[in-house]
């Protein structure tokens, strides 16, 4: 390119200048990514891009909040859908955010690891010239001979912990290279654990599946209620193993007083889990799950199903069975919505929807309530319909509703929609003939199944980036140098990062290397400010000892952000 | 079910004891702070000679300066004190209270543990009586190494504020857990989470102080004439980071146990369930903090108002989330 002279206007010359141009600004935003500034930046935008999925509804949590949010808010819904408010967490601008941070540790953790590899390899650099600069510092006179002196500070500073060299007239010594180590390990982990959190959600799964009591569950495709594959995930590799729910208890809360009341307080499923034609007994609970290989099966939730019969007109049973309802999830009374189809009947099918009460009472206005959450006065009340309950047209239908569109209403006797209301072991006879018995009522579980093969190394991350973060924020990094020169000796410390201990650092040491005690120092260590009585002048030479912590970080930052080794 | 009614009631009447206790501390700490009669005497005295007073009341602005020892060390002032000090009676005494009020606390909170046999932590307002508890004896604890008995007027304030919370608009009636919560978990998770809670609001009002007393040193208005007593800006900033750094771990602790326990009791580490999502804030914007510290640019004044900021979503969290917001962690303990 250099070849090119001012006056030639081929079309090379075009092509060239702009590529020149662009390779110079990527340049220039790959430095301007990764400037601390910039990452603090998109730190804070992390933070904010993900605040939103708090206060929407989520797809990946609840589509049905999301749709309801979506009919009750028209244009607004749709804008606010637009811009992917309720897939906050796969967003373009929230991905995009996560992904330059990302882009960002990547761009200083190599040039930091490789500095660092460096600076772990290499003896602890000659001391500057002029030490009175440096935060922690003492100068005093000593009758030794020079050598021999520094042999002792440089015994004395190995025991401390401190690597050293010799060069010349003085000893260097530093100490603390875990901190960066740390640090880097922090950075690194956390890049490790996200790209694991993305590779898990490829290769893992998760299924949902409801067991009545007595029901077995099969591992295969067909047995789940719903199954969410990761993009990779290969069903194939569902291993083998069943699951029969024997029985599930609960008890709840009937003696604390105001809002614990009524409150769970166990759910135990006892469970037989078959694997290899093996089988075992289990208790599974809310926070105890069943383990198969890297497959676990979890306790999410439970409800009563009651057994429902319907008989036609000539006393043949058309239907009968538990009948999975579904607890109202804010109502500690477990007041539970179902319904009853029976496809079967002859002639026209059959519908009832209504709610299930566990302990039907009645409230103030008079209405049934279910006051407990246990069996204590069950009770099923439900409407029924008689048409087509559109099993057949094609379009997916939910197990737990009914679309009474081309259904009509069972009247009573005078007109009115026929209500019918049963006590366990109660029967109501139907305006068709037929009847509806309650018969009794069984427990049902809800459980996720789900597998995650990375969740190991997610943990091992996880651990990597509370030892690194320990190391980074609390091993001093520090530097030292003693000097002898005519029997004036000098220690100075400088400290990288936050060392609150710097200045002590260098007193301690002259001290042990046959300084006067210094007559006003304090055993505590927390009176840097009076450090300054070892010599006034050197002080003076540091107009504000206490800033330079501070001040030798922004040192570093001034020369980029990989940090040089290079301190001064 | 099993629940000592007595013991629970003893609770209530010791949480009660205890603010009361609370409150003259605050009373005693703030004369402390702001300065009384006893703050004038012991300035009239550091000032050693009666010229010294004259001068104090014919240019109080310079006299001030000429009065003030070049730093007047809380520690120095106190513990180390040079004879001519006199002790800071009014923290004494505050300091005395609130040994009191935090003995009569932590029996409050032992009661409540003890009538229902189990962690005190299962609902908020048993997570707010702990977290105050330790928070006053993080202060306690840290005062014995270096004096920020400076911080006692906005501890015991802040610790009484939440009590009041406590008994009143969080106020639980004692019980056994729900079972989404009774796991060996909520005995590492929680503590820690309150644990760091105590940090980063200590943390939080050194960096208020560091805010204030920074507008002392740069701008010297005559309403923070009480801030002379403090370290410098430049010490409560540090000491301020130091506690957050600290918070900050267990923080990352506290948010990878709970992505541990999520996995046990919800088949998933994380689901960006809301109170996820805010624990992740939280340690997004203190990692911020962190940053700003060590980037240029950035004075100590606006990375403390990130500190702020941090306390802030952490208050957020507990209060707001817990309440208001649908998820999986709705153990408020409220209707
Ligand atoms: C994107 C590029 C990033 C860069 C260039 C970067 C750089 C740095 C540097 C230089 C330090 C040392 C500061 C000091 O000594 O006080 C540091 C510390 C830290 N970083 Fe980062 N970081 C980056 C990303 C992240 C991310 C994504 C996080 C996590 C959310 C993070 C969290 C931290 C924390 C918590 C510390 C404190 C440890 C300490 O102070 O030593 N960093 N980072």
């Amino acid at each position: 390119m250099a070849k090119k002279t001012p006056t030639d206007k081929s079309g090379k010359a075009d092509v060239t200048q702009p590529q020149l141009g662009f390779f110079g600004m990527c340049r220039w935003a790959w430095r301007q990514l990764t400037t601390m500034r910039v990452a603090l930046i998109l730190l804070l935008f992390l933070a904010l891009a993900a605040i939103p999925g708090s206060l929407l509804p989520q797809r990946i949590q609840d589509p049905g909040r999301v749709n309801k949010f979506l009919d009750n808010n028209g244009a607004w819904g749709q804008f606010l859908d637009t811009i992917q408010m309720f897939d906050v967490y796969s967003s373009i601008w929230f991905s995009s955010v996560y992904l330059l941070l990302m882009i960002s540790l990547v761009g200083c953790v190599i040039p930091r690891s490789a500095q660092h590899w460096k600076a772990m390899r290499s003896a602890p650099p000659k001391a500057p010239r002029r030490l009175g600069r440096m935060p922690g510092y003492e100068a005093f006179t000593s009758a030794q001979e020079s050598e021999e002196f520094l042999d002792a500070a440089q015994a004395r500073l190995k025991r401390l912990g401190y690597r050293t060299s010799r060069h010349g007239d003085h000893v260097a010594a530093e100490r603390g290279y875990l901190r960066e180590t740390g640090n880097l390990v922090f950075h690194i982990a956390l890049l490790v654990a996200t790209l694991t959190m993305a590779i898990g959600s490829l290769f893992g799964y998760s299924g949902q599946r409801i067991l009545v009591e007595g029901d077995t569950f099969t591992n295969s495709l067909v047995s789940y209620d719903s199954f969410e594959p990761g993009s990779y995930y290969d069903p194939d590799n569902l291993p083998d193993f069943r699951l029969k729910l024997d029985k599930f208890t609960s008890t709840f809360d009937d003696q604390a007083p105001g809002s614990q009341f009524g409150q769970p307080r166990t759910f135990d499923a006892k469970v037989t889990a078959t694997v290899d034609g093996k089988s075992e007994s289990h208790v599974l609970q809310v926070n105890s799950p069943v383990r198969v290989g890297s497959t676990g099966v979890y306790l999410t939730g439970n409800g009563y199903a009651p057994e429902v019969t319907v008989r036609d007109a000539k006393g043949q049973i058309v239907q009968s069975g538990p009948q999975v309802f579904i607890p109202d999830g804010g109502d500690p009374g477990y007041t539970s919505e179902g319904v009853v189809k029976v496809p079967d009947a002859a002639g026209e099918q059959l519908g009832f929807v209504g709610v299930f009460l566990p302990t039907a009472t009645q409230n103030e206005k008079g209405e049934l309530v279910s006051s407990f959450a246990e069996l204590r006065n069950p009770y099923l009340v439900m409407s029924g319909y008689t048409g087509d309950l559109g099993l057949d047209s094609g379009s997916p239908q939910s197990v737990y509703t009914l679309d009474a569109a081309n259904m009509t209403e069972m009247t009573d006797a005078s007109g009115n929609p026929l209500l019918i209301q049963l006590a366990q072991g109660e029967t109501q006879k139907l305006p068709n003939g037929g009847s509806v018995t309650f018969e009794g009522v069984k427990r049902y579980i809800a459980v996720d199944i789900s597998q995650d093969p990375t969740q190991g190394l997610m943990l091992v991350s996880a651990i990597c980036v509370l030892l690194g973060l320990g190391l980074s924020l609390f091993i001093p990094r520090r530097r030292m140098w003693v000097r002898i020169n005519d029997g004036k000796v000098e220690v100075a410390a400088l400290a990288r990062g936050e060392d609150p201990m710097v200045e002590r650092a260098a007193k301690d040491l002259a001290k042990d290397l046959g300084a006067e005690a210094d007559a006003d120092s304090s055993s505590d260590g927390t009176s840097r400010t009076h450090t300054a009585s070892s010599g006034d002048k050197v002080s003076d030479a540091r107009p504000d000892r206490r800033r330079t912590g501070r001040a030798s970080q922004d040192a570093e930052e001034a020369n980029g952000r990989s940090r040089p080794d290079d301190w001064q | 079910m099993d629940v000592n009614t007595d013991l629970a009631m003893w609770s209530n009447q010791l949480i009660v004891s205890a603010m009361i206790v609370y409150a003259f501390a605050m009373i005693f700490y703030a004369f402390d702070l702001f300065g009384g009669r006893e703050l004038k005497q012991s300035e009239a005295i550091t000032s050693g000679a009666a010229r010294a007073s004259t001068v104090r009341r014919t240019n109080r602005k310079t006299a001030t300066a000429l009065l003030d020892p070049p730093e007047i060390d809380a520690s120095a002032d106190a513990s180390t004190g040079s004879g001519k000090n006199k002790p800071r009676r009014g923290a004494r005494i505050g300091t005395s209270l609130l040994v009191l009020a935090v003995l009569l606390h932590i029996a409050a909170v032992l009661t409540r543990a003890l009538s229902v046999m189990r962690v005190p932590w299962g609902n908020m307002m048993e997570y707010v009586l702990t977290a105050t508890a330790i928070t006053v004896v993080v202060f306690l604890i840290v005062n014995v190494k270096k004096d920020i008995r400076y911080l006692g007027t906005i501890v015991a304030g802040g610790v009484l504020l939440c009590l009041g919370l406590a008994i009143t608009v969080f106020y639980t009636p004692a019980a056994k857990l729900i079972p989404a919560l009774d796991s060996y978990w909520i005995a590492i998770h929680v503590p820690i989470a309150i644990l760091s809670t105590s940090l980063l609001y200590i943390s939080a009002i050194l960096a208020v102080f560091q805010i204030l007393k920074n507008a002392h040193e740069t701008k010297d208005p005559k309403w923070l004439r009480f801030m002379r007593r403090m370290p410098s800006s430049i010490d409560l900033e540090r000491f301020s980071y130091t506690i957050a750094a600290v918070g900050f771990i267990t923080w990352t602790f506290t948010l990878i146990a709970g992505a541990i326990w999520a996995e046990v009791a919800w088949s998933r580490y994380w689901g960006w369930d809301s109170k996820e999502i805010w624990t992740f804030v939280v340690w997004v914007i203190y990692a911020a903090y962190l940053h700003a510290r060590a980037t240029r640019g950035w004075g100590p004044t606006r990375v403390a108002v990130l500190n702020l900021v941090g306390i802030a979503t952490v208050i957020f969290n507990f209060t707001v989330v817990n309440m208001y917001f649908n998820g999986l962690h709705s153990y408020s303990g409220l209707d």
